[in-house]
Parts: C-alpha cells; structure tokens; sequence
C-alpha cells in the first residue's frame, strides 16, 4: 500500500507544456507544478528561451506568445512585467515572460511559441 | 600600455569586490565595464529594486549595493575604464594583453572575467533595412542633440528616456512619439509634460503603433507604421530615436579560446581559473557544478580568485593569509588610521 502511495506520489502526472518554435517545431514536455515556463524550457533544453536575468523580470529574454484561448487563463499581466515586455524582440498582444508564467494543474496543455529570436 | 597585477572585465558588484580582494592582499587591478558607470545589472536592471540576501544587509536597492561596494573599494585607488568593451586578448610570454575598442591598451598576468551575462548594448530596431541608417539618421542615444533642429524626428519607445527625449526635442523640432501600447512608463510629472505638450501640437502621439518600415534609398525620407488593428499609416521622418532598453550581449568574450557553456564559463572551484592559465572567472559568468547566481557567490568566487592571482603576480613572494582585523599591513592598504 505504502509503495502504492509513493509510486503515485513520485509519478504523479505533471502537466504537459508544449513549446513551439518560430518555425512551427513542437516539443512537449512534463514541467513540475511550482515551476515557471521559463524554467521548464532551460529544464528541457529547449532553445528560443534564453532568460539572462534568471526570472527577475529584468531583461525580456524568456519572451513568448500565448495563444488566446491559453491567454486568457493566465493571471493578469503586471505593469512590471509589461513595461519589460516593451523591450522585448517584436512583443505582440499575446506577449508574456514566461518566467511569470506559473505552472499549475489547470495549464496541463499550455502552448507557448517562442519568437525568432530573444534578443 | 598600463601595466597592473590584475584586470577586471566587469564592474558589477562581483567586479568591484574583488577589486577589495586583491586590494587588501597588495595587488593592483584595472577595472573595465561597457557601462557609463559602475554597478553592471545592479545599477541597470534594478537600481531601485530591493536585494534582500546581502548578508549582514536585511535589505538595500541596486544602486545602495553599488555606491557601498564603491566606497569600500576607494581606498584602492583602482582605475575604472568605463564606455568601452574589451575587444581582444592576446598571450606574450606570460602576461595577458587586452585592447578595447576605445583604442586602451592593457598588460597583466591575470585578467578576472566578472561580465554577468554579457556587456549591454542598446537593443536595435528589428528592421533589417534600418541597419543602413545606423548611425546616420537612426540613433539609439543622442549624442549631438544640436544635429536636430527643424527636423522631422520620430522617436520610439514608452519609458523616460522616450519621453524625456520626445520632450526636449520637441523645442525644436517636430516630433512624433510612437508606441506598441497606449500606456506609457515614466515620471508621472514627465508624463503629464507629454499630454500638455500633445494639446499644444507640439508632440504627436501614436499609440498602439509598431514600426513596419522605413523608406529611402540613400536617404531616409520617412517610414510607415501600423497600428494593432492593421491600418497602416506613413510619416514623414528625417532621423528615428529607439529607445528600447539595453540587452545583454556576451560579445567578443566568445571569441576568446575559453571554454564556454550556454553563455557561461566553466572554472575550477579552487582558484576560479578557466582554462586559459591566468584567466579567471567569476559572477554568473562562471558555472561550476552547484553554481548559484547569486551576488554573495560572487563574493566568495572573487576572494578565491583575487588569491590565485597573487601567486601569478608576485611569484617571488610568498601568500600569506591575514584578517583584516588584526593585519598591519592590510590596515596600511585600507588607510585606516590608528
């Protein structure tokens, strides 16, 4: 029973975070809940996130687009972050940091598409 | 040519603690950085934002942590080479030769890489027809501002150095101030400067607009933008101002026989050195395994590295570890008076 509950527990299901390259490439992966998109693309190694300042809304190089359907689920944009979003490569009004964006449960099948370029 | 003990590439507050590292043990040290001032991210990206693990700091901004590192560092007398990025590096016998692109030139047997993510740079326009004008009759600081007069400027960007620019030029000339979004980011008094200046005619405000192109040939005559909802508009521009922050770009860094990955620079934990002899590197430029980017790290990696240089500096001589509590000499180094 114990090893039951332990298997679940270290195999629970993490949600599932699609990254979407310029150029249309997909690469879907499992990212822990707690950590941001960000993370999860330095996790993975997946290129077109560079994040230089390492998620202190610093810099505007983990800049991504969220399609509107997933936008709108998100939290509410900051000023912060929008005023570094101005200093983003080619920031649209589907533009996020995805260091600020959170993985939770209910953004299991998130897709994110990175620019052609961060900086 | 200056000869030194050591050179630091970086004036963050990596940098300048491990001018106070090599300082208090007797070595001599040039500091270079891109900058106009010291204080790299610190003084940059976040000058008032609060840093709360400084040890023995609960809590200071960017900018504290900079003028504190400063004045700890006075004592040193260290020369701070500002406005210019080293360009190359070159080994002669047993000393590493730095050039800049201000035309400086450099000799030491230790160079302390503490560059962060890289030097800053203004972040360009995205066109790729602007390139052309670079430099001619599209800026990204002003340098001249007597260039402008009677002129058609358009200037791009929504925070102060926007509208501070948008401002002053507008004295003279005709400006157009143009923005992805309708909120601007500023001094509220700057602000409200911007709309009187609007209502007057002076300042022309175009927001939510993108820049889409820029026309001329040899010359450029105007450009055209377009706003979020598709229409497309032109304007008659003699010179564009782009004020879209600063990016960080690790630059001629990579070009310099060091081992680098993902942007940073692996070392040996023990004297901080790459694997070039007498290069070393510390801050969140230097990865190890375990490596936090954190300023205290950075603290510690100088320390470190400040020792390694010694024994290249002063091989004759031997280390000796002191507090700076109770060494004569380092007392005689800081000028503290008894």
């Amino acid at each position: 029973m114990l090893a039951l509950f332990l298997f679940i527990h270290i195999f629970r299901i993490m949600p599932k975070i699609t990254y979407i390259s310029h150029d249309g490439k997909k690469n879907t992966v499992e990212v822990p809940v707690g950590l941001t998109v960000m993370e999860g693309a330095l996790q993975n190694n997946i290129q077109g996130i560079d994040a230089d300042c390492g998620g202190s809304m610093a810099c505007a190089t983990c800049h991504v687009y969220v399609p509107e359907n997933w936008y709108d689920k998100l939290e509410k944009v900051q000023d912060a972050e929008q005023d570094m979003l101005d200093m983003a490569y080619e920031p649209k009004k589907n533009s996020r940091l995805s260091c600020q964006i959170i993985i939770s449960d209910q953004l299991d099948g998130l897709e994110v598409t990175t620019p052609i370029k961060q900086t | 040519m200056i000869k030194t003990d050591a050179i630091i590439i970086g004036a963050g507050p990596t940098g300048l603690f491990a001018v106070h590292q090599l300082g208090i043990i007797g070595l001599k040290c040039e500091i270079i950085d891109n900058l106009d001032r010291a204080g790299g991210q610190c003084i940059e990206l976040y000058p008032d934002k609060p840093i709360y693990d400084i040890p023995a700091i609960p809590e200071c901004t960017g900018e504290e942590l900079t003028n504190g590192l400063l004045k700890q560092v006075a004592p040193f007398k260290a020369n701070f080479h500002l406005n210019q990025r080293v360009e190359e590096i070159k080994k002669e016998n047993n000393l590493w030769i730095l050039k800049t692109n201000k035309g400086n030139a450099f000799s030491a047997p230790n160079v302390i890489i503490a560059g962060g993510v890289g030097s800053f740079e203004p972040r360009k326009l995205t066109l790729k027809e602007a390139e052309k004008f670079e430099g001619s009759q599209i800026f990204y600081s002003v340098a001249n501002k007597n260039l402008f007069q009677n002129k058609k400027i358009s200037i791009f960007g929504g925070g102060d150095s926007a509208l501070d620019w948008a401002l002053e030029l507008s004295k003279t000339n005709q400006v157009t101030l143009i923005h992805r979004r309708a909120e601007f980011r500023g001094a509220a008094h700057t602000l409200n400067e911007v709309k009187q200046k609007e209502k007057e005619g002076k300042i022309l405000i175009k927001t939510p607009y993108n820049l889409t192109s820029v026309e001329g040939d040899k010359i450029m005559t105007g450009i055209e933008i377009k706003h979020e909802d598709g229409k497309l508009e032109k304007i008659k521009t003699d010179y564009i101002l782009s004020f879209f922050g600063l990016i960080m770009k690790l630059g001629p860094i990579a070009e310099w026989g060091l081992n680098i990955d993902k942007k940073t620079i692996p070392v040996n934990t023990e004297t901080f050195q790459t694997n070039k002899e007498g290069i070393f590197a510390i801050g969140d430029i230097c990865t190890y395994p375990g490596k936090l980017k954190l300023i205290l790290s950075g603290f510690h990696e100088g320390a470190l590295a400040a020792r390694a240089c010694f024994k290249r500096a002063k091989p004759n001589e031997t280390y000796r570890f002191e507090f700076t509590t109770a060494s004569k000499n380092i007392h005689d180094r800081l000028g503290v008076k008894k």
